[in-house]
Order: structure tokens, then sequence, then C-alpha cells
């Protein structure tokens, strides 16, 4: 085949030209296959808020829900509990939940809308394991200092009662306390607060 | 003309033959440490016709899995020793494979010119874990689900995208039937993306040559031998030499291989976990959860790292550092000699306490996290890459005994 007469400076455009709109194609034909990944309409339907009757909580006790598939927990907390959460922090990481992982109307040191009632997704902040509810005063496993609280058994983190992190464990950070609202006394809204569905 | 001519002059069946087994000259001085590559070749077959079977009667569906897989362990004719093949198959795989690296370490075989032939064998280790870490999610027990939960948590930790990320691998915003049935359709796929790499990883290998157990380059050598002229001298032909001795190999590897498939397909609960005759249920963790021992060594490097600055993601970072480091091993080893046999004595102190590091950190993988075993996890860790890092260094400066120009027994 003779070069004669081509122009080569036209063809390497093309070349480029051609190639790289390929490129461009192909990103726009792996979209539809990197977004199948994402959740589906009804996975998303699924998240939507859950209701919570709290009217059978007794103090002292914890009980469980789901919201989004994740452990939600409810705990009533007593009068010396809640003493114990405002006075004993030097323990703690975060004892102020600098770290946003609560709305701001629970940025306090019961991390709730009402201090007797803690709303928290139980899901460990380290790699994903459900602490344990660990409500007992000094038990022989976790010390005499504990002063109940939840352990995460999967990795050793340790959360106090307002389900605030310990130092030195490998949680970085505070449980999530998700947006949450009360419908009357006894039912609580989670996933969803005055401002709207989470 | 012969039925050969006639394949011949339309697909080079004689020539391949020849170019990679009749007429393939390998060292003649491989031990029984080499029978490990030919052996995860035949898991990796075992796993996947086991794996076909299977699916014949498995259900990807949160709803069916986990009672699907006790239908194939009760009702399904001769379904329980497909899946303990199968099962077993899994753990025997990363068996041979870590002998088939430790070969590697020992002898240098990841020296130039192998650098490549390395990279794409720790390209099929990677790839190995992310099939099997996929297919411990199907049987749909506690430990697949806690575990996955886990594993799929360490994408969370990487800064910025690490929640979006794991939302997309999982397909929901926990682990459910759409990750169960995504990571059945990955299981499926990745075995024979992984042939194609063994099949890359063998057109390296035949290209530069075997190494072999003098780390000697037969091919610098003299030439001439039995069966040709130009033939490196210390050279024999992989078939029949190797290919019968391979053959012992496997008779050996099955033999043990059936009797745990036969007599201990649990093994104690190492290959296939307690928790996991559980229905998985995402409301209740396991008190202790462990990944197969294969994961345990850099499980333990994870915990190990405490969380600073608010992030947990340096126990992520040093987990995964921990195995790309292994991808620079040919850089890393500046010896003037390929093979223990003539390395020095700091060589052979610093492999001897990585085998002890890595066998301690599987064993610490397992445990329930305590003060001690975390500190002792912590120390490991640190040696763990000391051993790596410290390579340019104490490599060159060790003392070598001179190499032979031939290979020796």
């Amino acid at each position: 085949m003779s070069s004669q007469g081509v122009d080569l400076k036209k063809r390497r455009m093309l070349i480029t030209a051609t190639a790289g709109l390929s490129a461009v194609g192909a990103g726009f034909a792996l979209v539809p296959f990197l977004s199948y990944w994402q959740p589906s309409a009804r996975a998303k339907a699924l998240g939507a808020p859950e209701t919570v009757d709290i009217s059978k909580l007794q103090p002292g006790a914890m009980m469980t829900a789901k919201w989004r598939g994740k452990v939600c927990w409810v705990v009533r907390r007593t009068e010396e509990t809640l003493k114990t959460l405002q006075e004993n922090t030097a323990h703690l990481a975060d004892p102020d939940s600098e770290v946003p992982q609560q709305p701001e109307y629970c940025k306090n040191y019961h991390r709730s809308i009402k201090p007797e009632f803690l709303v928290a997704v139980g899901i460990c902040t380290h790699l994903g394991c459900s602490p344990t509810y660990r409500p007992e005063i000094g038990p022989a496993d976790l010390g005499e200092d504990w002063k109940g609280g939840f352990f995460c058994a999967c990795h050793g983190s340790r959360f106090d009662l307002s389900a605030r992190v310990y130092k030195g464990v490998p949680a970085p950070t505070n449980l999530v306390i998700p947006k949450h609202k009360y419908l009357s006394d006894t039912l609580v809204v989670i996933g969803e607060d005055e401002g709207g569905a989470a | 003309m012969s039925f050969m001519t006639w394949i011949d002059e339309r697909f080079p069946a004689t020539k391949v033959w020849n170019e990679h087994l009749a007429q393939y000259y390998a060292p003649k001085n491989f031990n029984f440490w080499y029978f490990f590559g030919s052996l995860a070749m035949l898991v990796l077959v075992n796993q996947i016709v086991t794996g076909i079977w299977l699916a014949m009667a498995y259900k990807p569906d949160a709803t069916l899995a986990f009672a699907s897989v006790e239908y194939i362990m009760r009702d399904v004719e001769w379904g329980w020793l497909i899946r303990y093949l199968h099962s077993t198959g899994a753990s025997a795989f990363f068996v041979v494979v870590y002998l088939h690296m430790f070969r590697g370490l020992m002898y240098g075989s990841y020296r130039k010119p192998r650098e490549l032939l390395w990279i794409i064998g720790m390209i099929i280790y990677v790839a190995m874990m992310a099939t099997a870490f996929m297919g411990y999610l199907l049987p749909w027990g506690q430990m697949s689900y806690w575990g996955a939960q886990v594993i799929i948590n360490l994408f969370q930790a990487i800064p910025v995208i690490g929640d979006d990320l794991s939302v997309w691998i999982r397909g929901d915003f926990v682990i459910s039937d759409a990750t169960l049935n995504r990571f059945f359709a990955l299981h499926f796929l990745l075995p024979f993306i992984l042939a194609a790499l063994v099949f890359v990883h063998i057109v390296a290998l035949h290209k530069v040559g075997s190494n072999n157990p003098d780390g000697i380059e037969i091919k610098k050598g003299p030439k001439g031998n039995r069966w040709s002229d130009t033939a490196p001298a210390d050279g024999i032909p992989f078939h029949p030499y190797y290919s019968v001795k391979d053959i012992a190999g496997v008779i050996g590897f099955l033999i043990i291989f059936l009797a745990i498939v036969f007599f201990a397909p649990e093994f104690g609960g190492y290959f296939l976990e307690a928790p996991n005759f559980e229905p998985a249920n995402p409301l209740k963790t396991p008190e202790h959860i462990a990944p197969v021992w294969y994961f345990t060594p850099f499980y333990a490097i994870l915990r190990a790292v405490p969380s600073f600055a608010g992030t947990q993601v340096w126990g992520v970072i040093a987990m995964f550092a921990s195995i790309i480091v292994l991808f620079f091993l040919p850089w890393l080893d500046k010896s003037p000699v390929k093979s223990i046999r003539y390395k020095g004595p700091i060589f052979k102190a610093m492999i001897a306490m990585f085998v002890l590091v890595f066998i301690v950190l599987g064993y610490l993988g397992m445990m329930p996290p305590s003060p001690v075993a975390t500190l002792v996890a912590q120390i490991c860790t640190i040696l763990y890459f000391v051993f790596f890092l410290a390579m340019p260094i104490y490599s060159k400066m060790d003392t070598t005994k001179p190499v032979p120009e031939r290979v020796t027994k």
C-alpha cells in the first residue's frame, strides 16, 4: 500500500478521536452495570421509618427493633444510670458527642430526646458487629469499673449506656443515634424526625 | 496423511504439546515442594466441578439458601460428598497455595526474570481470597452473615466514599438477599477468571523457565542432554518425568484430602465453623466471630492496629498493606543468591521468624480479643512488616555461600 499523499496528522487525529470517543461510549455503557448494584426501589422502600411501641419497657430494660434491616435498641435508663452517665466520663473518647454520630437534638450527655430513653443503632462503629447489652455493675468478665453499657464481643469495644465509646478500644466513634421522634408518650418513630425522613 | 498431520495443519496440537510438555525442559532437581503447583490446579478443577454440581441444587435466596444447603446434605443423592469435597477443597486450596508460595519464598522463585510470574501468582491469590469470601456467604449461616458484615464494613472505613461504597457492594443498607444473590453470581464467575489467570501464570512460567531448589538458571548452564543437543544439560522433559512425579503427588494429596472429607469434614470447626450451623440472624451477632483459618493472619493484623484520629481506617490499611507488600517481594530481596540453600544465617533466621509470626497471627485471629493477645498481635504485626521492609538491608548484608555451576541433588 502506498503511503504517498497520506495526511499522517489527520490520520493520527482520526485514530485519537475514534479511540477517545469509544472510551467515552464505554464509560457510558458502564453506568447501567454499576448502577445495577445500588439498592433497588424495593430495598429503599423497606428502609422506611419504623414505629416502635415502648409502653411495656421497664426501667433498666432494653428492647430491639429493626430499621433498614439494622438492629435498633431502645433502652429505658434508671435515675442512677443517668447520674453515672453525667458524671462518669473520664474513660470516654468523645463524652460530649463532638463527632456527628447523632442528630443535633441528641448532642447531650444522654444522647437522646428524653433522658430516660436511649434510641441507638446497635451496630458497632468498628466493623459492624452488634454489641451486647450489659447493664450490670462490675461483672467479672468486664471488670470492676464497668458501670453498665454495651460490649462488642467481636473485637472488644466498649460503650456506656449513652452508647458513647470508651478510649483505647477498636471502635473509633460513638454508636449512631438515628433520627427519631415521639408520636406519643409510648410511640417512637425511628428513621424520621420533625425535619423529615433519614 | 496421518490424522495428526491433518490436525496440525489446522491447529498447532503437536507444537503446543511439545513446547509445554514433551519438550519443555524443567530442572532435574525438583523436590516435593514442587508438587503444590499442580495440586493447586487439581483443587481448582475440584472446586469448579463440585461447585457447578452444588449450584444445581442450591438456592441463592435469603429465605431458601440455608435450607437448600441442608437439603443437599440430607436429601440429594451423594449431596453430602459433593458439598464436603467443595468445603474441604476451599481449605485445601489455601493449604497448597500457601505451601506453593512458601516454596517460592525459600528458593527465590520471584527473583529476576520471574518477577511478573510472581505478580500474576499474587493476583491469583487475591482473586482466590475474593472467591472464598463470597462463597462463604452462600450457606447463609450465622458466621457467613456476620463474617461478610465485618469484611464489607472494612470498605466502610475508607474516608469520604466508604458509606456509599459499602451500600453499593451490598445493594442494601445491610447484608440481605440482594447481597447473597450477587455474591452467588460472582462466586460462580470468579473461578473461570482464576482458571484464565492460571493459564497466564503458566504461559509466563514457560517463557522464563522453572526455578529450582538451587536457584540456578539452567538455561545459562551447559547445553545438551539425552533428548536434545540444544536443551539445558540440567533439564529433563516435563512429560513424562514430572507429569508422572506429579501423579505420585496427587495420590499422596488425595489420601490426606479424602481422609478429611470422609472422617473430619468440619475439621474441628476450622473448615466449617460451628455458628454456621445456625441460620443467619441479622439481629444477633454470635459471641465470637472469626474468619475461616486462611484469613486469620490478616484478620489479626486488622485487629492489632488501634483506631485513632476518629477512624479505624489504619487497621484496614495495615491489613491490605500486609498483602500488597508481597507483590513487591521481587524488588525487596537484594541478596546475590536466590535459594535459601546458599543464603546466610540472617535470612534463615528471618524466614523462620516469618513462619512463626504468620502462624501466631493465624492463631490469634481465631481467638477472642484480650489485652495480652492484642499486644502479641501488635508485636507480630510489626515483625511481619519487618521481614519484608527490612529485607533490602538484611538480604544485602547477609553472608552467602558460593552457588555451584550445576544443579545438585
